[in-house]
């Protein structure tokens, strides 16, 4: 009971903004071939699949349906959380630990490209009776949140410009990136606003992609000849879904998930007991808020002066988006935590090219389900 | 539970609410105590809200808490109890709510169209099948394999929505027989409306503890003694429909973790998934409760009567009380509850039943969901 787990294997297609030539049954197969490779089993070894999707954007209603074949899941215990892919791996996590089953693989995938009117999907997300007949496109959430969330902790317009500078930056040294590019802050600063202060370009852009995690128990790594990547701890949490009551400046949901994920991890001092951060930036403020949320910065911060002169970058004491994050690697529905989870797995095992950082021992990722949620999940792996 | 309804007034949220609350309530708990929550929901297509996990959350108390929604089709609601048992066995929780919702009722003019959006976009949806057509298919190789007549089949109608007269839930409890259910209207042959359950609104939930917390807070708790699930292949068509093989391996998942070897000596009372009603004996034979092909014969012979030796949806099932799908799955969980607490009023089974497995099924005729309770702490 309650054994320790690792993860041994991780597929990953490289994210892409569009995918015409292959259909999600097949990226599935492709990223579940690769991800059994690199755990050195075969699939009908495997217990338990766990697949995280949500219908609307499948454009199949109960999609759960489609999973079980591309995976070699079929007659096997599974099932479909529609949640981020790092709920997946806390899903996979307690699925392990309570002696059920010793070999689990996670799966989530984004077809993004195949979506006509993506906003028009997002709006049903909205409340029907309160919020939807308003009208409004729910980036407006993300831009009310950021002016909330700049005011009250003092962050500014040109850190979240330096966020986008940075991460897509990094993605130019990380071949699974969508969108890589040389920018500087400035370029940002000077695009237009989409919902003022937020501007188009902090926005991370939509990307196809799929990845699958192979984890298990410590008796089933012992069997294996895989280098298994510790999970420390995990998170999950949810903030009040409803616009009028939740707190528009502290991510609340990190905070209770990296709480949870901490005392797990025996982590009381995470700026200098983990060595790299993969957080969710889907817009550019939220890397700053969840930084904020996961005790990296304290949130009575003097204006102006967070981390010297703007966000943090590899140069600095912390490592923060090292992959390029969902602005540079692009956003891929549900399979975003898994890309970030992926880069720690590959920092931990240093097989991270020429994103490897010298010192990666301990590494967090972080996700979040999006406008207009408060969803999010926290993992902590090490390599003991 | 909330009454399970055509057209409730209200939203899906305060659907959730209603069970949730009743469910704290009943175990004399507040929603401080509860550690994490766990909701289950079927197509996001009946509400019309996408992330619809999202938007039930703080209905079910979801909020500043972890909180998780799975699902596998009209399989969610027994699985959900699967999902709540590893948060609280893992030793992350030591308390779980699960909260199972559906409201069917905003697909206007009837959810019926909502389900086109199932089927396979390429191969099958062109066909504009629907699931009375699938499930017709499925009853008559059922029939047509073992030589089942559809008046054995229309007893299960007669049985289930006897026993929901009894429930304060029901939406179509009803004193029927057999004549009446092949008198009424063939919707596809050999499937006659009376065969089929009703569209519902309705929640149910349930909570559960980790052995020392639910021995501090309750003198009379019922344990889970076994889980399974399990997913067959989504090419449907390419199987035989006339045994679902996956109930069975969803079945041995759940009997080896709670030390079964004979089901049918060891388990007193049973609440299989019976949307249709060849479904609740198609799914007793896949529970391994009635041998291939007898269960309507056991049916006939009163087994399967309340008190009966093998009593089977004393609840009155999906047929009776509702079909609010995965909403439906967790009554099934609170009617075992319920009758091993001996707190079932008129629906109580005789001779203190001990243990009962509900199961549920969804998706593309496709999935299993077991769930095994008892009196007894397991091992």
């Amino acid at each position: 009971m309650n054994e320790r787990v690792a993860i041994i294997g991780i597929g990953l297609l490289a994210a892409r903004p569009s995918s015409e030539h292959v259909s999600f049954k097949e990226m599935m197969f492709e990223a579940a071939q690769k991800a059994y490779a690199d755990a050195g089993i075969d699939a009908h070894e495997i217990e338990s699949f766990v697949t995280c999707a949500e219908d609307l954007t499948e454009g199949v209603s109960i999609f759960d349906e489609y999973t079980p074949d591309q995976l070699g899941a079929i007659k096997k215990p599974m099932h479909t959380l529609t949640q981020d892919g790092l709920h997946g791996i806390t899903d996979a996590v307690m699925q392990i630990r309570s002696g059920l089953v010793g070999l689990v693989a996670v799966e989530a995938h984004s077809k993004h490209s195949h979506l006509d009117h993506p906003n028009a999907i997002l709006d049903y997300a909205l409340d029907p009776i309160y919020n939807r007949p308003l009208g409004f496109t729910p980036h407006i959430i993300a831009g009310l949140e950021m002016n909330a969330f700049l005011h009250e902790r003092g962050f500014t317009q040109a850190q979240c410009a330096q966020v986008v500078a940075k991460n897509r930056t990094h993605a130019l040294k990380n071949i699974a990136a969508a969108y890589p590019t040389n920018l500087r802050p400035e370029d940002i600063e000077s695009s237009p606003y989409l919902c003022y202060p937020l501007r188009e370009a902090e926005i991370a852009k939509s990307a196809d992609g799929c990845v699958v995690v192979v984890l298990a128990s410590e008796s089933r790594v012992m069997k294996t000849k895989s280098r298994p990547i510790w999970v420390r701890g995990v998170g999950f949490a949810n903030d009040s879904p409803t616009l009028e009551s939740r707190d528009w400046i502290e991510s609340q949901y990190v905070r209770t998930a990296a709480t949870m994920a901490y005392r797990q991890a025996g982590i009381k001092d995470p700026v200098n007991e983990i060595d790299l951060f993969e957080v969710d930036d889907s817009y550019a403020y939220k890397e700053l808020q969840h930084l904020v949320a996961l005790g990296i910065y304290s949130p009575a911060v003097v204006p102006g002066r967070v981390g010297g002169n703007g966000a943090p970058s590899t140069n600095g004491e912390l490592s923060v988006n090292i992959s390029g994050g969902s602005l540079g690697i692009g956003h891929t529905l549900e399979a975003s935590g898994l890309y970030r989870l992926a880069e720690i797995v590959f920092q931990l095992r240093g097989e991270a090219g020429p994103r490897q950082l010298k010192k990666a021992k301990i590494g967090l990722a972080q996700s979040w389900r999006g406008v207009p949620t408060t969803s999010g999940a926290v993992v902590i792996l090490g390599i003991e | 539970m909330t009454k399970f309804m055509r057209r409730a007034l209200e939203t899906p949220k305060e659907l959730a609410w209603l069970a949730a609350k009743a469910a704290l309530d009943s175990a004399e708990m507040k929603l401080d105590q509860i550690d994490g929550v766990v909701v289950g929901s079927a197509p996001d297509a009946f509400d019309g809200v996408h992330q619809k996990g999202e938007y039930l959350a703080d209905g079910c108390g979801g909020w500043r808490k972890p909180y998780l929604r799975c699902y596998v089709g009209g399989g969610t609601g027994v699985y959900a109890i699967a999902q709540g048992w590893f948060h609280v066995a893992s030793g992350l929780f030591d308390t779980a709510i699960v909260v199972c919702e559906e409201k069917m009722s905003s697909c206007q003019p009837h959810p019926q169209a909502a389900f086109i959006s199932i089927f396979d976009p390429i191969t099958e949806q062109p066909l504009k099948p629907n699931l009375l057509w699938i499930f017709a298919l499925e009853q008559n190789r059922y029939m047509q394999t073992h030589g089942i007549t559809n008046e054995a089949i229309a007893q299960v109608s007669v049985k289930n929505k006897r026993n929901a007269l009894d429930h304060p839930s029901a939406q179509l409890g009803a004193e029927i027989t057999v004549k009446d259910v092949l008198a009424s209207e063939v919707m596809a042959w050999p499937v006659h409306r009376l065969m089929v359950s009703p569209t519902s609104d309705g929640a149910a939930a349930v909570i559960l503890a980790a052995g020392d917390v639910a021995r501090r807070l309750t003198s009379k708790p019922i344990w889970i003694q076994g889980v399974g699930w399990c997913l067959d292949t989504a090419y449907w068509t390419n199987r035989d429909l006339y045994y679902p093989d996956y109930v069975e391996k969803a079945a041995w998942m759940a009997y080896r973790m709670a030390g079964i070897r004979e089901p049918r000596k060891e388990i007193n009372i049973a609440e299989p998934y019976d949307p249709f009603a060849y479904k609740e004996l198609h799914h007793l034979e896949g529970l391994q409760l009635a041998p291939k092909g007898q269960a309507p014969k056991l049916l006939a012979d009163g087994v399967f009567d309340r008190d009966g030796d093998l009593p089977v949806t004393p609840s009155g099932g999906l047929l009776g009380v509702g079909n609010p799908i995965a909403a439906a799955g967790t009554m099934k969980i609170c009617e075992l509850f319920w009758q091993l607490r001996g707190e079932a009023g008129r629906r109580q089974v005789p001779g203190k039943p001990e243990r009962g497995v509900a199961q549920a099924w969804g998706d593309l005729m496709q999935v299993g969901t077991v769930v095994v309770v008892g009196t007894e702490e397991p091992r």
